[in-house]
């Protein structure tokens, strides 16, 4: 069971969002997240979805999708080289005596502050899921108010 | 003989009449379209959302339009005019209840791959969302169980949605399609221009040319096979493939079960057709898969009632398993050939390749002989009616050449053992949702797809009473089906899982307060004949299939036969119940 990212061109059409998350809850498949925008074509989205499951699952799911009329391509990343990336915004508890060491930490991520509340900090994060875990774990100490996450979105390297 | 199907007026006429660029409403788009598809009949039920729709087909002729009484009726008669006929089924209803009432038989249609275009009507555009009267979001509640559908937006859209809809319902993996249209949209008017084009979709190419290579890999191990079995299924009747199939048969020697919807793609008097396989299926198919070394799937899809216990099928075989829909491959049966394409193409390319199986005369002697040592079997009785004995009845009266519909339970699976199919597209029963009250709707529409041929509609008394409205329809239309009643008293396979996994716990099962079957008939003004006994029985068969319209033949069998063999839940496929056969 290892994590597949996977990214699927569709129509944008009313509708597609749900064809696609509920062809992945009828038939049990699991999504860690789910993202979707514009692609570079007009009409037509890329849905990028993390999910975890076996080599049967996965070749499964692609065939499943390609079920879809509104599926264009389906393209598992997780065998390729890949760019993945998601954005998280933490609100982060920051007396002022604690705000030289947070920012320490933002730093060291290439992180940033947007926004400085009385008694908080804002900090956006990008990176891999790893390295936004990574640091949520380092800024749990301090108080974690709330905290929103993107999920991955992702594209090959290179001329793929 | 001969339902009221409308004349079938000249492509040409039609053309001139109706196929010219006008500007109209998107009521007469929607009807017009259906003509351009070919299409000669609907099924369906008026209401406030599909009024425009109605008042476009006041007059208009060229097709008929048969008014059920419950939009199940109108889903299950599309269904069972596409499966006999290979034609796209179209059902029309109304927003809110009218749709949803047709989501069972959406489910059903869905789960055999038939080709439907189902068409509701929907609140007006600005309702939409509102909690409108009669609103329901049937394109949502349909998503799990439609191939694709269309919530219409505009009018300008409707020809080229309707188009689509008819090219994605009868390609590749067969199934609805569903057209979701607002009264709005239904009203406003817009140019028409009729069009044949082909439908490109960039997201739908199914595959039909199987990969040359796989069929090579087909050829060589039917060359190395000792023990080779072949489990064809429905595809090889929706893709007309059957003639190849016979050929493919004849070419390799190759011995042959057919699943439950494969039924009839293989003429059932062959020496080297074994029956049906799986829950219910023969001593000798089960055995043969089970002890096959190579096991070549043809258009099905290792269903659970045909695999039983997964971990333990055809553990000696390798798995060949054609089949127009990719996901099916390896979804249940880890496969070593894979051959994506359709089952005609597949099976014309492949019969240039293969020989005959050489290393297999052992086997096909085999074949013979548990095939003449363990046939389908049951205890007749000359005291009480039985129902293997009444589907043998009707297949001797018939010569096999009947189309058989059914509904689903005990009668199901006795019908499916003893009515020998001879030709595709005569059986029409629902397998994978196993929808009670399927059996006679659908039989009024294989009927009105088919006005030259006999059509028998076997139900239960449990299911015919699901659905049993619709004799009103076969009265008025005079559609001649004969409609036989096998009336056991009880839920007859629900009883039959009681006794042997329930220890004869019988909850609920008890129909006492059904109706007197052949006064229902009258009531309805068409005939009704009941038989308790052997004489009744023929005496009556025979009168009914001298009546020129349609009938109810009520036959009164015990309540406490089984449907045997039996492979219980669970188990492989080997381990049978033999019920009577037991030694």
């Amino acid at each position: 069971m290892i994590r597949h990212t996977i990214s699927i061109l569709v129509n944008d059409q009313p509708g597609v969002l749900q064809r696609v998350s509920g062809l992945f809850g009828r038939r049990g498949y699991n999504i860690e997240s789910i993202t979707v925008g514009q692609s570079e074509e007009p009409g037509l989205s890329r849905m990028v979805i993390v999910t975890i499951g076996d080599d049967k699952t996965l070749e499964q799911i692609e065939k499943q999708l390609y079920k879809i009329i509104d599926v264009i391509k389906v393209v598992d990343f997780s065998l390729k080289p890949m760019v993945a990336r998601e954005l998280a915004l933490i609100k982060v508890k920051a007396e002022p005596s604690e705000r030289p060491e947070i920012l320490g930490v933002v730093e060291t991520f290439r992180a940033s502050v947007v926004d400085v509340g009385p008694a908080s900090l804002m900090v956006q994060a990008v990176g891999d899921t790893d390295k936004i875990d990574a640091m949520i774990e380092l800024l749990k100490p301090y108080g974690i108010r709330e905290l929103s996450r993107t999920g991955v979105t992702a594209l090959v390297r290179g001329n793929v | 003989m001969g339902a009221q199907i409308p004349e079938v007026r000249s492509t040409d006429e039609l053309r001139e009449r109706w196929m010219k660029p006008e500007v109209i409403s998107g009521s007469e788009i929607l009807l017009r379209s259906l003509l351009l598809e070919g299409v000669d009949c609907v099924f369906g039920y008026p209401g406030g959302a599909v009024l425009y729709i109605y008042d476009a087909m006041y007059g208009f002729e060229d097709f008929k339009h048969v008014l059920t009484r419950h939009e199940q009726g109108a889903i299950h008669a599309a269904d069972g005019y596409a499966r006999a006929s290979g034609k796209v089924g179209v059902c029309i209803a109304t927003s809110g209840p009218g749709a949803t009432n047709l989501v069972t038989g959406i489910a059903t249609a869905y789960m055999d791959s038939v080709p439907l275009v189902v068409i509701t009507g929907n609140v007006n555009s600005s309702l939409i969302g509102s909690d409108a009267f009669q609103e329901a979001d049937i394109t949502g509640i349909t998503m799990p169980i439609t191939k694709h559908s269309y919530l219409v937006k505009d009018v300008k859209d409707l020809a080229g949605i309707i188009h689509e809809a008819f090219h994605i319902a009868n390609t590749g993996r067969k199934g609805p399609v569903l057209i979701d249209i607002p009264k709005d949209v239904s009203a406003n008017k817009t140019l028409f221009e009729p069009s044949t084009e082909p439908v490109i979709l960039r997201g739908y190419n199914p595959r039909t040319v199987p990969n040359k290579l796989q069929v090579d890999r087909l050829a060589q191990a039917i060359q190395e096979a000792e023990r080779p079995m072949i489990i064809a299924g429905g595809g090889v009747v929706y893709s007309g493939g059957h003639e190849a199939l016979f050929e493919f048969v004849g070419k390799t020697g190759i011995p042959i079960t057919t699943t439950l919807l494969g039924l009839g793609a293989f003429p059932s008097g062959h020496e080297l057709w074994t029956g049906m396989p799986g829950m219910h299926g023969t001593y000798t198919s089960n055995m043969a898969i089970q002890q096959s070394d190579l096991l070549i799937n043809i258009g099905a899809r290792f269903d659970d009632r045909v695999t039983g216990k997964l971990d333990g099928f055809a553990p000696h075989a390798k798995i060949v398993h054609i089949d127009i829909d990719p996901a099916e491959i390896g979804k249940n049966i880890a496969t070593d050939i894979p051959i994506v394409g359709d089952v005609k193409t597949v099976l014309e390319i492949a019969n240039k390749e293969v020989g005959r199986a050489e290393r297999a005369d052992a086997w096909r002697d085999q074949i013979k002989q548990w095939k003449q040592e363990k046939p389908y079997t049951y205890t007749d009785s000359d005291e009480v009616l039985k129902p293997q004995w009444v589907v043998e009845l009707l297949n001797d009266s018939t010569k096999g050449e009947a189309i058989v519909t059914t509904d689903v339970g005990q009668h199901q699976m006795w019908a499916a053992q003893y009515y020998k199919f001879n030709q595709p597209r005569s059986w029409v029963t629902s397998g994978g949702l196993g929808t009670m009250g399927f059996g006679f709707p659908s039989a009024i529409g294989a009927q009105m797809a088919n006005p030259d041929r006999l059509v028998i509609s076997i139900n239960g008394d449990g299911g015919m009473q699901m659905c049993s409205q619709e004799l009103a329809i076969c009265a008025i239309n005079n559609i001649p089906v004969k409609i036989v009643i096998i009336n056991n008293q009880v839920l007859g396979m629900v009883r039959q899982w009681q006794e042997l996994i329930y220890e004869n716990r019988y909850s609920h099962i008890d129909l006492a307060g059904s109706p007197d079957f052949v006064k229902l008939a009258e009531a309805y003004g068409v005939k009704g004949l009941r038989a308790t006994n052997k004489e009744e029985a023929e005496r009556a068969w025979q009168e009914a299939l001298d009546t020129p319209g349609p009938v109810v033949v009520e036959f009164v069998v015990r309540k406490d036969e089984n449907v045997y063999p039996m492979v219980p839940q669970g188990a492989t496929i080997d381990q049978m119940l033999m019920g009577d056969a037991e030694e």
